[in-house]
């Protein structure tokens, strides 16, 4: 019989086993094959061809569609997420006041961030329509022009980012547990030396609140960079490909057009803007975002 | 996280450190109530215009300026958006995909959390860093390679790509999550176990399993919201019409009857309903689980 150290190692081995196939099968092994694939021209039905980068030099001198996507999924990018969490911050500080019926508006202030996805895109086309939508509705009676939303050019864009918006509740969850997470002697401290409400805020819940808020800014800017459904569901990238969002120009052209080879080097691009964002919101993290000495967050 | 989940028995009700100081005064209060009031009619504004648009006749959906309140309340929209598609059959696909994606997720992802957070072996940390290293790449880098894989064995068009990848722990993030449960119980429990006789396996299945319900339960919910949502992978991996789920068979609806507003949203509310009394029963592990991803950092 083996010693008890070597089966315990045995069994380690074995119980961790199928996730460490799972890891190399359906992530280090695409991963590599991705990057094999995006070097070729490789149309469905045809054998692969080795072209070198050119699915990249393609990319960036010759492509319209991928400037545009990109643009589109930036534009989305730049305007959802400041927003979410603008308001999200909002909500969570309203929702942590110390009233009564408290945990009823927490309810209602969170139901929108769970209908799924397609429902919520489909519901959304109707609000946006322009004839009989919810939305031209209320601008009408607030004596506003009307719109036409994801049905023009120009609006849809700031259209969907509206519908995004209307998503905070799950950023709002986490807004609210770091706001109960901020210890109570640090108020308790300032109200002592006769400070108001904005000197609590602007001292203690603001800077205690950054690690949350960087945290929440990250997810965010990865989340909104990888937008999918809307596009799929509700524009088809139009008009005149004004929602053309990365994820979907890429799902477009791996699986209408077939062209598995330009659309792993898209997949590349994508990941290296994904990187190089997120490393310039690290760099900059030190500037604003307070860690407490000693903390173990 | 770690101080979330400090103890297995508190994990799921984890008292707030602080709470804010009370408003003071009459007049704070009132305000407070007035924009939680305010905020809550644009966030509920959409859903009252759902289920309004799902309870009207196609008559009254139409008349300019819109009206709020039914008349007569139109209940066959439902039987009659649910006859024209077969929303039965989608539902029971559904179910189907929840089952098996539900049980691989929870079994794979705790086996493993287990071996990672309990059992000695040798590099057992580098390989637990090199899983977790997997929620950098974005799914867009594996997606092409991983469904060329899927095709080449013949399996596209099945239920299989959807499903098999979760009994290799994929969601690793799951993994994640429930090893930091794991290291919070006692390790005195599993000693005595062994002293016993029992195997590392029966240690996972007859004591730490029964011990982690709230963490196993914040994963299932996470991982049910995550099917019932998923529109890109049932999108590229089903062809059959009769093998679509909800969240296709809704998305396919929509191209079909554009106009038929009121089946449209009935439609929408029945792909929401579960949702909704999912949340209704298990409200704090939507919350907690949200806060434990958000406080990851």
């Amino acid at each position: 019989m083996a010693s008890p150290m070597k089966q315990e190692a045995r069994w380690g081995v074995l119980m961790a086993l199928p996730a460490i196939i799972g890891f190399v099968a359906f992530t280090f092994l695409p991963m590599i094959a991705s990057a094999v694939i995006s070097l070729t021209d490789w149309t469905i039905g045809a054998a692969p061809k080795f072209v070198g980068f050119a699915n990249y030099t393609r990319m960036f001198t010759a492509d319209d569609s991928f400037f545009k996507s990109l643009w589109a999924t930036l534009y989305y990018t730049l305007g959802a997420v400041p927003l979410l969490l603008v308001v999200a911050f909002a909500v969570a500080l309203l929702l942590n006041q110390p009233v009564r019926g408290q945990s009823v508006f927490r309810v209602i202030y969170y139901l929108p961030a769970i209908v799924p996805i397609v429902a919520n895109s489909m519901l959304w086309i109707w609000l946006f329509n322009p004839d009989f939508g919810l939305l031209n509705t209320l601008t009408e009676k607030a004596g506003l022009p009307r719109s036409q939303w994801i049905f023009d050019e120009s609006t849809a864009i700031p259209s969907l980012i509206l519908m995004s918006v209307w998503g905070f509740g799950n950023v709002a969850v986490i807004f609210l547990a770091g706001l109960q997470g901020v210890p109570r002697q640090l108020y308790e401290a300032i109200a002592v030396d006769g400070g108001g409400a904005w000197r609590k805020f602007r001292h203690i819940t603001l800077p205690m609140m950054t690690p949350t808020i960087f945290y929440s800014l990250v997810t965010s800017v990865i989340g909104a960079l990888q937008v999918f459904v809307q596009a799929a569901v509700m524009t088809e990238g139009g008009p005149n490909d004004s929602t053309l969002f990365y994820i979907y120009y890429l799902y477009r052209t791996a699986f209408t057009n077939n062209e598995m080879g330009y659309a792993s080097a898209l997949a590349w691009v994508l990941f290296g803007v994904i990187m190089a964002i997120t490393v310039v919101l690290f760099r900059n993290s030190s500037r604003w975002v307070y860690y407490e000495a000693g903390s173990t967050r | 996280m770690t101080a979330v989940l400090e103890k297995p028995e508190v994990a799921a009700t984890a008292p707030p450190a602080s709470r804010p100081l009370a408003p003071r005064g009459a007049g704070k209060k009132i305000l407070v109530y007035l924009l939680l009031i305010a905020g809550a009619i644009p966030t509920l504004l959409p859903l009252i215009w759902l289920v309004r648009s799902a309870l009207m006749e196609s008559g009254q959906i139409f008349v300019s300026p819109p009206q709020w309140i039914p008349k007569p309340f139109a209940w066959d929209n439902f039987s009659g958006a649910l006859t024209q598609v077969p929303f039965a059959r989608y539902f029971l696909n559904t179910l189907i995909l929840e089952a098996g994606v539900l049980v691989g997720t929870v079994l794979s992802c705790s086996l493993a959390a287990f071996s990672f957070a309990r059992l000695r072996w040798k590099h057992k940390n580098l390989v637990f860093g090199i899983l977790m290293s997997g929620v950098m790449l974005p799914y867009a880098v594996t997606l092409i390679p991983t469904f060329l894989f899927w095709q080449k064995l013949g399996l596209v068009n099945t239920y299989v790509p959807l499903i098999l990848p979760h009994w290799f722990g994929t969601g690793v993030f799951n993994i994640f999550l429930l090893r930091q449960f794991f290291l919070s119980i006692p390790y005195e429990l599993d000693e005595s176990a062994y002293i016993d006789g029992a195997t590392p396996f029966q240690v996972y299945w007859r004591i730490i399993l029964p011990l982690s319900k709230p963490a196993l339960a914040v994963v299932g919910v996470f991982t049910f919201l995550g099917v019932w949502n998923d529109y890109l992978g049932p999108l590229i991996y089903l062809n059959d019409s009769d093998k679509y789920t909800l969240a296709m068979g809704l998305a396919s609806f929509q191209g079909t009857y554009t106009a038929q507003w009121g089946y449209l949203m009935a439609a929408a509310a029945v792909v929401l309903l579960p949702i909704v009394l999912l949340f209704a029963f298990a409200q704090k592990y939507f919350v907690e689980g949200i806060a434990l991803t958000g406080l990851k950092g």
